[in-house]
């Protein structure tokens, strides 16, 4: 079967301009493929292009060479050199995406944060609501919380939305950034069963995870980027 | 990829323009497809307003072409266009949102008769519809309802602001240009504003143009990014690999000089 994730080549240096030109390579001759129903942990110290990597996958970062091949419909889309306006028809159908911290519009409550993947993909307010609630109730987040914005949450809780509104569209591609980081024991175990789950229904799954338990229960193999370390 | 549209919405070739001596703007091309939104960032000075009025058919660029995929005729210069074909474009298909209200609203005229205008100057008539309309709108905009028949002038900043939302949004236009439509309001009310409008947007799949200096703004409204310096398009892309990852010495400059909160 063709494979969700193909990544050939890729490499990503940083060049900061703004100080002095330094040029910071990251990783370069980077292969990875993430076929349906596997969850890939990326593994290496800090600094050596986890995050980086997830970022590309997402086109959030720019790669300097190299491609991502992502299954998108019917098609094989090249991350790296689509349109802004493939990208987003990617990400809106395809790939989810959670990041290390929510970001959202000020002052939106967080049943309505949750459900604004699935009411971008023209799901009726009633339904993506339900389903953004039935993620939030097994998250464990308070339900008082469910109508007020996320802005003064604690940091797990902010946390769990953010998982909640990665989660809320059935994507058959997710990217994970330290999804338990903040979380307490109990709160990891609910997401370790929506990733679990996820596989389950034959998504690819590409995360980072710094608590071993978690990346153990979850994961199928480990991609360890000191392979593809750039020369500096 | 079946998601793009066949022909944009709007096409600028090779735009220049100059007051004097000053470029402005130099050599600028981007197509716009329908329901896609466009930052436009940069310094002031960047030449961005320059632009955007040059979209808006308000200033004739000293070189390069506007085309805009007209209903009738399909991609046409706007600047081609007659007069009268010209105007109805204006008050029809397109919606401009100014940085001050005092520009897009008329203040002695009630709100109501504000939003009603646009909709009478296209050719409605009856006086219960149009009435009917209006209101609709400054409910969607969330203007209370008994303040209808108030000038804006007795309004505050951030009232006039939806007001001239409402009064662009009422002939359901396929474009708007925005210039700095958060640009003078206070931060508490910049964040309900901006929802209101990210909303609006793509609930009625609107494409828009907005220019302004605010990135965190771009962030929230804009699918894809342009930055100018000095009348140029330095970098362009995907609005947060723009921001997060910019390519660009000046851009780099541009979003590393924000101030964290």
């Amino acid at each position: 079967m063709e494979p969700l994730i193909e990544v050939r080549g890729l490499a990503k240096t940083f060049t900061l301009h703004t100080q002095k030109g330094a040029r910071i390579p990251v990783f370069e001759k980077l292969d990875l493929v993430v076929h349906a129903g596997e969850c890939v942990a990326l593994y290496g110290p800090s600094g050596c292009g986890k995050s980086s990597l997830l970022r590309s996958l997402y086109a959030n970062y720019l790669p300097q060479a190299g491609e991502v091949l992502v299954r998108h419909r019917d098609a094989r889309i090249d991350m790296v050199k689509a349109e802004p306006s493939t990208v987003l028809a990617v990400r809106r159908e395809t790939i989810g995406y959670v990041s290390q911290f929510l970001r959202v519009i000020p002052r939106i409550p967080a049943l309505e944060a949750v459900a604004e993947p699935l009411r971008a993909l023209g799901t009726d307010a009633e339904a993506a609501g339900r389903r953004a609630a039935d993620l939030l109730g097994r998250l464990n987040v308070p339900e008082g919380l469910w109508s007020l914005a996320p802005a003064t949450f604690s940091g797990g809780e902010q946390q769990r939305v953010n998982i909640a509104r990665g989660f809320v569209v059935d994507y058959p591609i997710m990217l994970l950034d330290e999804p338990t980081a903040a979380l307490d024991a109990d709160n990891r175990q609910g997401v370790v069963e929506l990733i679990l789950g996820a596989k389950e229904r034959g998504a690819g799954v590409v995360g980072i995870f710094h608590d071993d338990e978690v990346r153990e229960a979850v994961a199928d193999r480990v991609f360890d980027l000191r392979d593809f370390a750039a020369a500096a | 990829m079946t998601e793009a549209a066949p022909s944009p919405l709007l096409r600028v070739t090779g735009l220049t323009h100059r007051y004097g001596e000053i470029v402005a703007c130099r050599d600028i091309s981007f197509e716009l497809f329908a329901r896609e939104v466009l930052g436009v960032v940069g310094e002031s000075g960047s030449g961005k307003t320059t632009l955007l009025n040059c979209c808006s058919a308000h200033l004739e660029p000293t070189a390069g072409r506007v085309e805009y995929d007209t209903r009738t005729h399909g991609l046409a210069d706007v600047f081609g266009l007659r007069e009268p074909e010209r105007r109805m474009l204006m008050r029809t298909d397109w919606g401009v949102v100014h940085q001050n209200p005092r520009d897009g609203l008329r203040m002695d005229v009630t709100a109501g008769g504000n939003v009603a205008e646009r909709l009478i100057m296209t050719g409605a008539r009856h006086y219960g519809r149009v009435r009917g309309e209006a209101t609709t709108w400054m409910d969607r905009v969330e203007l209370e309802l008994d303040r209808v028949d108030d000038p804006p002038k007795t309004y505050t900043g951030g009232m006039q602001q939806r007001l001239q939302i409402a009064r662009n949004l009422v002939t359901k236009p396929r474009l708007v240009f925005m210039d700095e439509p958060t640009g003078g309001l206070d931060v508490s009310v910049q964040a309900r504003l901006l929802d209101l409008l990210r909303g609006l947007v793509r609930e009625l799949g609107i494409a828009a143009i907005v220019v302004t200096h605010d990135l965190a703004v771009t962030r929230l409204l804009a699918d894809r990014l342009m930055v100018m310096r000095r009348g140029e398009v330095v970098e362009t892309g995907l609005t947060d690999q723009v921001l997060d990852d910019p390519q660009n010495p000046y851009t780099q400059l541009l979003v590393s000089s924000v101030l964290q909160v």
